[in-house]
């Protein structure tokens, strides 16, 4: 991790601090039956959704999915925004329109909302990498999918034609072990994911998904590549995801060794490691530090439980532009 | 550039002689598609060999020469990726026109368009202005993938647009609209009427607002309502019954959604007869909607069943007895309407 300066290890540090606190408080008020329907924690992801937003500029695109909390904070979306948005409160992101981390896009923030259809957002991307390439700008797109959705055809046909029409795009693949319940080993009879990228004439690069350097070097040398007009490159971050699919989902088809090892590579407990290393970081530290985040995310929960829900009568609002 | 900044202002209109020319259906799309590109430089056409080859019906052809290939794309065999990159592009400021070969592929791309595209702005108020045209409708031996009517897919989902031109001027007012629409369209193109139907068409700014039907033909007696090829059937079934006595209205739905349900409601308190005519499949089709909105908003006007004349609920065959069966036509149309006419 030397590489990585103390100012950009001490921001991500809290990004991804943040990011746990408010997926705990997203489950804690799932509980409380505050937030209704389905809840879907990123425990584990911290990591590689904060280092992949962290590389970007902030005139770049991102099409994050519903582990990628990390990123959508990062990009400036506020958790005053998220918590309304999960409590259904007209001042969320989709005014009370979408569900839980879904279509939670904002453009002036350089956010694609998401659809439950993965990976529809390395579709979406790869046209707004086309754009970006036909105005000649100096930016770059970036798609996040999993290892399910790296079975759809539309991962293929989309990674394809970035690499076809060379396009300033990063496609982050979150290998977090399951799809729902469904192991690895039924997704595909290859070890790695980005085995495939050979098969578009592109990079394809291996990461330890819980390793911020790690990932944040292998993003930025993909963004530089891109932004340089190098084309594409596929990054494959190997993660564990830490809860079940959804909240319902006890995830007992989980082997506990499986999470017991992946529980000793917990990407919080590593960056803090590092700063404790290089002694930016001790108990009292850390403590205001979480007293700080959890008085922000009070904060930004009473914004959200005085919001008003949205008005039944604009049901029919906004179909159509 | 987002949405915000003007996007939907035109970057220059073109001045010039404000005339009318005779055009084939196929020609007058050609020159909306020219007349746009022209005129904005935010349009741009992608499709499968659309560039190069000019298009399967070279309904493109030119194209390419004219604007080059960063606005006349000819992309790999695609059609999710091509729909779903048109949705992105649209997000970096574009307004992209995308071609289906043949409506029938449009399946492929079905999530790109009606989860995605038709539900952008409803969840988080960014539009998706995209046109994606999609060449349908039988009666060439086709066989069923080359010769779907699949439009009631679409005019089922909230969010999208749906226009089927039936004459050359609408072909061309109608995309002219679409191109311009903040909102996805679907612009079923009719292949049966690209070479077989010419007609008078406007120059420049000649727009075909959506949403709004034509009375092609006015009439007491009888109202047929159709769009899409099915016009030029009515059109002809209802100078057959002028010659016998008849006064037949006729319809043209020109959108199919949003329904235009002021004519529609309108043509059946007039007549107090409806047939609905199209060639796609009967359950479900547009006609059925057409047919509840009269039923709800005209039912005491009327002096007879609401009649529909539909494709049977069968694959579009290929034989021509068999597709000449499952087809409707000037002749079928005109069997039914003699049976309403004397209910």
């Amino acid at each position: 991790m030397n590489e990585i300066d103390d100012e950009l290890l001490q921001q991500a540090h809290y990004w991804m601090r943040l990011t746990r606190a408010l997926d705990d408080r997203g489950t804690f008020l799932h509980k409380q039956s505050k937030i209704v329907g389905g809840y879907f924690s990123q425990i584990g992801h911290e990591a590689l959704s904060v280092a992949a937003a962290l590389s970007l500029g902030p005139k770049d695109i991102i099409a994050p999915m519903h582990r990628d909390l990390g990123a959508y904070l990062v990009r400036g979306l506020t958790p005053r925004r998220i918590l309304a948005q999960w409590l259904g409160r007209e001042t969320g992101v989709t005014r009370g329109r979408d569900a839980n981390l879904h279509g939670m896009g904002d453009l002036s923030l350089g956010i694609i909302g998401f659809i439950s259809h993965l990976p529809a957002s390395t579709g979406v991307i790869t046209g707004v990498a086309h754009g970006i390439k036909l105005k000649g700008e100096p930016r770059v797109a970036m798609c996040f999918f999993g290892d399910g959705s790296a079975s759809q055809g539309l991962a293929h046909e989309a990674m394809n034609w970035a690499s076809v029409f060379k396009l300033p795009m990063v496609i982050i693949c979150e290998n977090n072990q399951y799809a729902y319940s469904t192991p690895l080993s039924r997704q595909m009879a290859i070890e790695h994911i980005a085995q495939r990228a050979a098969g578009y004439n592109m990079p394809g690069v291996i990461v330890d998904g819980n390793d911020f350097a790690a990932v944040y070097h292998a993003t930025k040398e993909a963004v530089e590549r891109a932004r340089s007009g190098g084309g594409p490159t596929l990054i494959e971050c190997k993660t564990m995801r830490m809860r079940g699919h959804a909240i319902h989902d006890n995830m007992a088809y989980v082997p506990k060794e499986l999470l017991a090892e992946w529980e000793a590579r917990d990407p919080i407990a590593r960056i803090e490691a590092e700063l404790r290393a290089r002694g930016l970081l001790d108990d009292a530290k850390l403590a205001a530090l979480l007293a700080r985040i959890e008085a922000e995310l009070d904060e930004a929960q009473a914004f959200a439980e005085a919001s008003p829900y949205p008005d039944p009568a604009t049901v029919t609002d906004g179909v159509y532009a | 550039m987002t949405w915000d900044q003007g996007l939907h202002k035109a970057t220059t209109v073109l001045a010039g002689e404000q005339g009318t020319r005779e055009l084939t259906y196929l020609e007058a799309i050609r020159a909306a598609l020219r007349y746009e590109m022209q005129r904005d430089q935010r349009v741009l056409v992608m499709g499968e060999d659309i560039g190069v080859y000019g298009g399967a019906f070279k309904v493109t052809q030119g194209l390419i020469e004219e604007f080059g290939e960063d606005r006349v794309i000819d992309t790999p065999m695609t059609e999710l990726a091509m729909i779903y990159a048109a949705i992105g592009m649209s997000f970096e400021g574009f307004l992209p026109v995308v071609e289906m070969q043949f409506a029938d592929f449009i399946s492929t791309g079905f999530d790109a368009i009606v989860q995605f595209a038709a539900t952008n702005h409803f969840r988080w108020r960014q539009p998706v202005p995209i046109t994606i045209r999609a060449p349908g409708g039988g009666g060439l031996r086709a066989g069923p993938f080359h010769s779907q009517s699949n439009e009631a897919w679409f005019v089922h989902t909230p969010g999208l647009k749906v226009v089927a031109p039936a004459t050359p001027a609408d072909a061309y007012g109608l995309l002219l609209s679409a191109i311009r629409d903040p909102n996805p369209v679907i612009y079923y193109e009719t292949k049966y009427l690209y070479r077989s139907l010419k007609g008078m068409v406007p120059e420049g700014e000649a727009l075909v607002p959506i949403g709004q039907a034509a009375v092609r033909r006015s009439g007491e007696e009888l109202s047929i309502i159709a769009y899409g090829a099915m016009v030029q059937e009515a059109l002809s079934a209802a100078n057959e019954l002028e010659r016998a006595g008849h006064s037949v209205e006729v319809i043209d739905l020109r959108t199919l959604k949003p329904l235009d349900e002021a004519a529609i409601v309108a043509t059946a308190r007039k007549t107090g007869k409806v047939l609905i005519v199209h060639e796609a499949n009967r359950t479900c089709g547009v006609g059925a909607e057409v047919a509840a909105i009269i039923a709800e908003q005209a039912f005491e006007y009327l002096d007879g069943p609401i009649t529909r004349l539909a494709a049977p609920d069968t694959p579009v065959p290929y034989s021509p007895p068999l597709e000449d069966a499952y087809r409707p036509n000037a002749a079928k149309i005109l069997a039914a309407a003699r049976e309403l006419l004397a209910y």
